[in-house]
């Protein structure tokens, strides 16, 4: 049991219940879909970009609690962020639930919950489909983002 | 006797003592792993069942004392080779009981065996403007080979729909026949429901409207006793890792004239009588459509697979499953916020089901911290689960060795799931 609260803390498990920002931007510039076929996953990403800088975020969809926790931190944690410091935000958090390295939790802020993730190989692709389909919105691609 | 309708519904009379389950589940070594440091429950049969130390025992003789090509050379070990793969090819015929040796053609799975057909069959048979009938609950390997087939040959490709308790609509399907259909292509059980399909009457309604018609017998062979002419199907496909045998092995049975009238499907050695610049003449049946060094060791395992259930009795696996599932559907449905999915009353032993509030992927990773296996997601039927409107379900799927105290893990490992989740 130990184990699994490492993967389903408490943040998780709230943002998989009641997600934020789980709604259509009406006045979104920025959208894509995601698709883990692997699970049935799926995800609409709305984003407002201005200047450069992610001013509104919001997202529809079902999936697992990794997968619908990520989806509402990621849009919590975009807003105010450039693009470039989006990006590389999903850098670290890659790196956090693949388990390549621990940055440092300072940087990743709430995201830090995935740690357990990188236990489950699995379920990496789950914590990782917002964030991919983050990535297909920001560079314009309207092709549908598949985890696999 | 029992009927066809009778055995094809899912429901069996006694035959005799029942399964001693302890002593078949030394026979297979893997249910001894331990997984997480907990006893195994291993609930994922219909992805693959696990294997019994005969089958592990005849691949490895194989390897070990009797490796050899066969239907080439005329040394000893390659005769013994021909000799033994011949006779897992006369078992398979006894086991599904076709009339003749050459209406066995071995292939890697039901996959494979669908894709032949598809692409021979329909290059011989289907015509621009020709329907192929599928229904509204198959495996995806019984849906994209014939959008591929209807693709190249301009035909189109019509689905029978289901109910919500995962039955085929049959009134539906009678309706769907017409003139144009060259071909049905139906599951014989549900792999994401465990629906049996009453496919005797399936077969009659298509043949008085002069179709033939291929079973997809993956989830069938395993768990009830298959007669392929009392059935008078046409085809019918079935994989060996899902009845106990090797990976990678399989048979497409078909009826003589329909395969003779099918050009080869690959080409290349073993499926010709003579080769020369000018003209190649085509083996004889089954060889036409065995191209190839084929899977010895396979087909050996698949052999000691089927002398395996044979051996403990199809229709006492049967039966034992059969109270396997009524217990599990008992056991699941006490669990609060479970829904199965698939409530026929002819089922073979698939629990699909959902658990309210958590998803399948989540239930899956909990489970699996508790030693239990199950399949989660869409089990590569995605129509059947946009038809429930989920995205996926848990599924647990019985075989021969599974326990009613397994059924108990997993009823608790269900309730650890809503304690996490709560």
């Amino acid at each position: 049991m130990s184990d699994l609260r490492e993967l389903y803390q408490e943040v998780i498990l709230d943002h998989h219940k009641r997600p934020r920002n789980f709604h259509k931007l009406e006045d979104a510039n920025r959208h894509a879909e995601g698709f883990n076929p692997l699970c049935g996953d799926k995800i609409q990403l709305y984003l407002r970009v201005e200047d450069g800088i992610v001013r509104d975020a919001g997202f529809e969809g079902s999936g697992c609690a990794i997968s619908t926790a990520s989806a509402s931190l990621m849009t919590e944690m975009l807003k105010g962020k450039t693009e470039a410091e989006s990006e590389a935000l999903f850098e670290k958090f890659h790196d956090l639930v693949t388990g390549k390295s621990m940055p440092d939790s300072a940087s990743l802020g709430k995201l830090a919950v995935f740690s357990g993730v990188r236990e489950y190989p699995v379920r990496v692709k789950c914590a990782v489909l917002a964030w991919h389909t983050l990535r297909a919105a920001l560079q314009g691609s309207l092709e549908r983002v598949a985890t696999e | 006797m029992k009927s066809t309708e009778e055995i094809t519904s899912g429901k069996f009379a006694g035959t005799g003592p029942s399964i001693d389950v302890e002593r078949v589940r030394r026979d297979f070594p893997l249910l001894e792993e331990k997984v997480h440091g907990r006893k195994l429950a291993y609930l994922d049969n219909a992805a693959t069942t696990q294997k019994p130390r005969q089958v592990i025992d005849a691949m490895m003789q194989f390897y070990t004392s009797g490796c050899s090509n066969v239907h080439r050379g005329v040394h000893l070990l390659s005769e013994r080779a021909t000799a033994n793969y011949e006779s897992a090819r006369s078992r398979l015929r006894r086991f599904i009981n076709a009339r003749d040796d050459r209406e066995i053609v071995f292939v890697r799975g039901a996959t494979e065996a669908i894709n032949l057909v598809a692409s021979s069959f329909g290059k011989a048979h289907v015509k621009p403007g020709d329907e192929i009938l599928i229904t509204g609950m198959e495996h995806h390997s019984n849906i994209v080979p014939w959008q591929v087939v209807c693709e190249e040959r301009g035909a189109r490709l019509r689905v029978v729909p289901i109910n919500l308790a995962g039955e085929l609509l049959v009134e539906e399907y009678e309706k769907l026949l017409n003139p144009r259909t060259s071909l049905v292509a139906v599951t014989h059980v549900s792999n994401a429901l465990g629906t049996v399909n009453p496919v005797r009457h399936i077969v009659e309604m298509a043949h008085r409207n002069g179709t033939p018609v291929l079973i997809d017998g993956a989830q069938a062979v395993q768990h009830l006793r298959v007669d392929v002419q009392a059935l008078d199907c046409d085809f019918y496909a079935f994989s060996g890792h899902k009845m106990y045998g090797p990976t990678g092995i399989g048979v497409l049975y078909g009826k003589e004239r329909w395969l003779e009238s099918m050009p080869p499907y690959q080409a290349g050695g073993d499926m010709i009588t003579s080769v020369t610049f000018e003209k190649t003449i085509y083996a004889k049946l089954p060889h036409k459509f065995e191209a190839g060094t084929p899977d010895i060791a396979g087909v050996i395992g698949l052999g000691a697979a089927v002398d395996y259930l044979e051996s403990l009795g199809v229709d006492r696996i049967a039966e034992h499953e059969h109270a396997l599932l009524e217990y599990g559907t008992k056991v699941l449905q006490a669990v609060p916020g479970v829904r199965i999915i698939g409530t026929a009353p002819g089922k073979t032993s698939v629990l699909s089901f959902t658990l309210e509030g958590v998803h399948p992927h989540d239930v899956g990773t909990i489970l699996d911290q508790e030693g239990i296996a199950i399949r989660t997601g869409h089990h590569c039927a995605q129509p059947v689960m946009d038809f429930f409107r989920i995205p996926a379900t848990a599924r647990a799927s019985l075989a021969l060795y599974n326990t009613r105290e397994e059924l108990d893990t997993l009823a608790a490992g269900l309730r650890r799931v809503a304690e996490v989740f709560n």
